[in-house]
Parts: structure tokens; C-alpha cells; sequence
């Protein structure tokens, strides 16, 4: 990246601009270049990776928010995706209502939980903190595993009503859930995008490299930190509604469960945490990786597919403690 | 629901409870010494699980024989894994905290991945021993051998670990503690010092796992069970306190054994995750925590 050399003028505001005006073009290049990408491709296998691939690419923004920006290591988001999977769901099977409004139904929903869970557990710090969001995501799974109303360990069938955009239901062909998810990605990068350039951002920032010193300059960390869960979970929950109608069936193994956590975290950690590209060269990576391992190397329960997987993120995370980012020479957003 | 009927829920509690705490003190002592939560411990209680049903099925030691065994292989594995992936991890200047979350639980993925090539998928037990299918009884109280002998060993455990902060050694480990950088002006080895402690941390999480295989099933997966009981043990504990440890677990497993008596059985973890959530907002840094 070329240096931010000061010239004349107003020098570091001008820089700074003109690295967010960038960042803009790249971003709206790989949109457009991701837009076409399914086109040519026939081939189902692979239509479902690129889908999974830029879901998790989003879900991984989202939790980029609370987790980078903000500095709030979660290990519990598969919560707030599986309640926005359910919410929108069930608001769908109960009383019809249209997945493309339940999504934004589940989001609030998850958001909100994301509050009652932000409540208590963000007077916890470090560990205590990263292990609280692991016990309230197991609470979570409990609960729905042993709750009749929805449906317990049998989950919830999406009936299909026919193909429709605004019900998200496409059965002919996956290219429609292909720009469903670009467009959720978009978004989420949008958010991240606007969030790294307003007061917001730095204040997150400053508070995750040092809280007292935040604190003294008048960051106020407790609301800061709220603000950052509810936006995180309400995204990932749109996320968790868009998985639903895509695979038309959920369970609690498959949207509460707790590996998703780690799943959702993973892109953004190991591509660049706080970066605004680090979930999606994150995704890019290693949801193919997982994904391909397993189909090749994952018959019969070998385990091979995991060896890799798992050697994988230690290799990335000793190697590239900064993320994947860190090998595009693209610059980290500012930090003490 | 009887009187008998509480005071066994009670003492299977108690017994239990030992086992978590034992599992909770290894991960405990890792993290007080060097501010590193392992994720990859429940696999490490797997493993030596799957070694205690090997060198039952190559030589027919009783699980209770090859204590010293699988400890020592267990051990070497802690120092080996200190080395290989840790020591590293803590040479970082930059995003050390996550790195160290992250490259533990890739580790536990490839553990479990190894297990999986391994072993197989299957359940696995050590059945036959010189304890299996035998029962004490108390009264009314029924109280299996196998349970009641890991929880005998689980408690010299503790003693174990209590004594060695009297020592020389413990003297070391909780300078290095306290201040991992003046202890190399007095001549103490950090990484040594580092290597010892996951060793030891990974040890102490052998004995429950040889304990454990003579009364529960093994296989790839059993450790995630377990692994998340112990960090809430360790959490509801205090960060690095061994007595925290052992008191949390007690209560630990006595919760889950009162909440499947009086809620439903596949409830049991909610009670002693709210139990946790609810010590945590009164005290933030667990029962017994400095850190």
C-alpha cells in the first residue's frame, strides 16, 4: 500500500479519504466481480460452496463488529443466528409471514438478545467474558433442544410455497440465493465500511486497545459496547433467517449448536480481525478448505478432512497473527 | 422423591463433581501461570481416555495401574504442545489474546481429527477391570466402585497439586506467575518453567481420563462434553486457583445432579449454567480469583 506520505494540504484527513474512497471501488469490484462469478458455473456442488462461502463471508462481518472492532471476543453467536433462523421461520410456518420481512423480525430479535446478553456479560473481561458467551450459547441450545413449542430436537420443516422472491423461496435454481447472500455480505461490509469511518469506530477502537485511556477521553465504554452487540446480533440473526430458507429445515444441531460460533468467529480471525476485508479473505479460504476436505478426504469418517481443517487454523493463526490480510500488504484499520 | 433418592443424587453429585474439578485444575493451572485458556482440553482428557483403552487391549493393565504411564505420555504431550504451538503464541506482540484462543481450538480439531483416523468413530470402554460392576452401599446409598475410586484418586490429586506449590518448584512457578519477566533475574527458566506447567496441566487431565474410562464411554467427540463443564468450572472457580477448582466442581456436579432430579435429565447442564451466570454477575472474577 503506498504510504500515507504527508502532502500538502490538510495530509493525514486527505490520506485517510482518499484509502476510504479506495476501499469503496475495490469493495464494489468484488461485488460486481462475485456477481457474475455464478453465471458461467452449471455445476450445483459447486453453486453451494460460493453460497456458503459469502454467507459466512457476512455472518463473519457481523461478528467482525462486536468481536474486532469493538474488541469483544464472543464465542456464542450461533445464539443470535439461531434465533433469527427461528424467529423468521416460525413467524413464516405460523402465520405466513414473508421470510424477507421475518428475516428483519429475527434480526431485532436477535439483536435484542444480543442486549440482554450484553447486559451481564460486559462486565466481564478477557476470558471470563469469551467463556460466559460460550455457556449462554450452550443455555440457548438447551432450551430449544427441550422446547416442544419449537419443535425441540425435531426443528422446524420450511414448507415450500412455491417459487417466490419475497417468500426467498427458489427450488428450480440456486443463482437467486446467490445474490440473496452477496446482498446480505454487501451489506454487512457496507455497515463495517461506515462504522470504521464515524465516531463510532474510533471510539471502539481506542477502547478495545485501552479502555482506561478511552475512557479518561471520554468514550462512554459500557453503551459503546452495547451499540456494538446489538448491531453485530441483529446481522447475524438476518443471516441465521436467509441459512433457514436456504437449506428449508433447521434444527438446533444445525443453527444453535456451538461449533457454529467458532465457525462465524473463524473467517474473521484468521482472514484479519477488525479489518474490513479480513472476513471475506477469511471465508474465502477456509470455507472452500472445509468444505472440499470434507467431500474428498471426509468419506466414512476418516477424519483426514479434520487433521487438515484443524492444522490449517493453527498454521494461520501462528503464522499470521494479524490475519490473511496481512500477506496483501493492505494496511490495518488505524490503531494505537 | 425420597430422602434416599436426594442423598444418592447427592453423592453421585459429589462423585462427579470430583472429576470435573480434576479436569478443571489442569486447565486452571495453565491458564494462572501463563494467561492461556486451552481449548483444546477436553481433547486432551479424550486422548488419554483412548490411551487408557489401548494399553488395556495390548497389555490388560488395569486403568488404575497404568496411572504413571499414561501420565507421564500425558505429560510429554503438554510440554510437546507448550513447545510446538504455545511458546510461539506467547512470542507474538501483536493480537496474542486471540491467537492463543484460536490456534488452541485448531488444535482441538485436529486432535479430534487424529482420534477420528485412529480410532474410528465408536464408542469405547475399558470393561473387565478389577473394580467394574462392583457397589458399595452405604445404607441406602449405592455407590459404584469405579466412581468411588476416581473420586478417591481425584482427591490425591488435588492433594498433589496443593503440595507442589509448597515446594521449591511451586515456589518458582508462582514467581513466574506473578511476574513472568523479573523471574529471569533470579535465574529461573521461563520456558522451562511454561513447559513444566502444561506438562503438569496436561497430566492432571490424564488421571481423570484414565480414571473415567473405567465408568464412561470414549469416543472423538467426548471431549467438547466436558471441556465446556470445565471452563465453567474454571470461570465459576476463579482463573487459576486450584482450591477455586476443586470447590466449583463440587458444586458443579452437585447442581447438575439436582437439576436432572428435579427438572428433566437432559435439562442438567442449564441448572449449573445458571448456577454459573448467576455467581459471575456478584463476582466477576469467580469464587476464588486473583487475576
Amino acid at each position: 500500500m503506498d504510504a500515507a506520505s504527508p502532502a500538502a494540504g490538510k495530509p493525514a484527513d486527505n490520506a485517510i479519504l482518499r484509502r476510504r474512497r479506495q476501499e469503496l471501488w475495490v469493495g464494489l469490484a468484488i461485488l460486481l466481480a462475485l456477481s457474475v462469478l455464478p453465471l458461467p458455473i452449471r455445476d450445483v456442488y459447486t453453486q453451494n460452496l460460493i453460497i456458503i462461502t459469502i454467507l459466512f463471508a457476512g455472518l463473519s462481518q457481523a461478528w467482525n463488529i462486536l468481536g474486532g472492532y469493538c474488541g469483544q471476543i464472543s464465542l456464542g453467536h450461533a445464539l443470535y443466528f439461531g434465533i433469527g433462523a427461528y424467529v423468521s421461520t416460525l413467524l413464516f410456518v405460523n402465520l405466513g409471514v414473508p421470510p424477507t420481512l421475518g428475516m428483519f423480525a429475527g434480526g431485532v430479535v436477535a439483536g435484542l438478545c444480543a442486549l440482554l446478553v450484553g447486559w451481564p456479560c460486559f462486565r466481564l473481561s478477557g476470558h471470563y467474558y469469551a467463556i460466559a458467551t460460550v455457556v449462554v450459547g450452550e443455555i440457548g441450545y438447551l432450551l430449544f433442544l427441550n422446547w416442544d413449542w419449537v419443535g425441540a430436537a425435531t426443528g422446524v420443516f420450511v414448507p415450500f410455497k412455491g417459487e417466490s422472491l419475497i417468500d426467498l423461496q427458489f427450488r428450480t435454481s440456486k443463482l437467486p440465493f446467490h445474490f440473496v447472500v452477496l446482498a446480505f455480505a454487501a451489506v454487512t461490509w457496507i455497515v463495517a465500511w461506515l462504522i470504521e469511518g464515524s465516531r463510532w469506530g474510533f471510539s471502539w477502537r481506542a477502547m478495545r486497545d485501552d479502555v482506561v485511556a478511552a475512557r479518561s477521553l471520554g468514550v462512554r465504554v459500557f453503551p459503546s459496547k452495547m451499540a456494538a452487540a446489538a448491531i453485530s446480533g441483529f446481522f447475524t440473526g438476518i443471516g441465521g433467517a436467509i441459512y433457514a430458507q436456504y437449506v428449508g429445515y433447521i434444527d438446533p444441531d444445525s443453527v444453535l449448536a456451538g461449533h457454529l460460533s467458532i465457525l462465524i468467529a473463524l473467517p474473521a480471525v484468521l482472514g484479519g480481525v477488525g479489518t474490513l476485508w479480513g472476513p471475506l479473505l477469511g471465508a474465502a479460504v477456509l470455507i472452500p478448505v472445509s468444505e472440499l476436505s470434507r467431500s474428498y478426504l471426509g468419506g466414512g469418517g476418516q477424519g483426514v478432512d479434520l487433521m487438515i481443517y484443524g492444522g490449517l487454523i493453527v498454521a494461520v493463526s501462528l503464522a499470521r497473527p494479524a490475519g490473511l490480510v496481512s500477506l496483501l500488504g493492505v494496511r490495518r484499520a488505524p490503531q494505537a | 422423591m425420597t430422602l434416599a433418592l436426594v442423598a444418592q443424587s447427592l453423592v453421585s453429585g459429589l462423585l462427579m463433581g470430583l472429576i470435573y474439578a480434576l479436569v478443571a485444575a489442569g486447565l486452571s493451572l495453565i491458564f494462572g501461570l501463563m494467561d492461556v485458556v486451552n481449548f483444546a482440553h477436553g481433547e486432551l482428557l479424550m486422548l488419554a481416555m483412548f490411551a487408557a483403552v489401548v494399553i488395556f487391549g495390548l497389555t490388560g493393565l488395569d486403568p488404575i495401574v497404568q496411572l504413571p504411564l499414561v501420565c507421564a505420555l500425558m505429560f510429554g504431550l503438554g510440554a510437546l504442545i507448550y513447545r510446538g504451538i504455545i511458546a510461539r503464541a506467547l512470542s507474538l506482540r501483536f493480537n496474542r489474546g486471540m491467537v492463543q484462543i484460536f490456534a488452541t481450538f485448531g488444535l482441538a480439531i485436529f486432535i479430534r481429527g487424529a482420534a477420528q483416523f485412529t480410532f474410528g468413530g465408536d464408542f469405547r470402554s475399558v470393561s473387565g477391570t478389577c473394580l467394574s460392576n462392583r457397589t458399595a452401599s452405604f445404607g441406602a446409598i449405592y455407590v459404584p466402585l469405579p466412581q468411588l475410586a476416581a473420586s478417591a484418586v481425584c482427591l490425591l490429586a488435588f492433594a498433589g497439586l496443593l503440595l507442589i506449590g509448597r515446594t521449591e518448584f511451586g515456589r518458582a512457578l508462582e514467581a513466574t506467575r506473578e511476574d513472568r519477566d523479573a523471574v529471569a533475574l533470579i535465574g529461573i527458566d521461563r520456558d522451562r518453567i511454561f513447559a513444566i506447567g502444561w506438562g503438569l496441566g496436561a497430566a492432571t487431565v490424564g488421571v481423570a481420563g484414565v480414571m473415567l474410562i473405567a465408568f464412561y464411554y470414549v469416543s472423538p467427540s467426548v471431549g467438547a462434553n466436558f471441556a465446556v463443564i470445565a471452563y465453567v468450572t474454571v470461570a465459576l472457580g476463579g482463573f487459576g486457583s486450584i482450591l477455586g477448582a476443586l470447590v466449583a466442581g463440587i458444586i458443579i456436579g452437585e447442581v447438575e445432579a439436582l437439576t436432572a432430579l428435579v427438572l428433566e435429565p437432559s435439562l442438567k447442564q442449564v441448572g449449573m449454567f445458571a448456577v454459573y451466570l448467576a455467581v459471575l454477575m456478584v463476582r466477576p472474577r469467580g469464587l476464588f480469583g486473583k487475576i
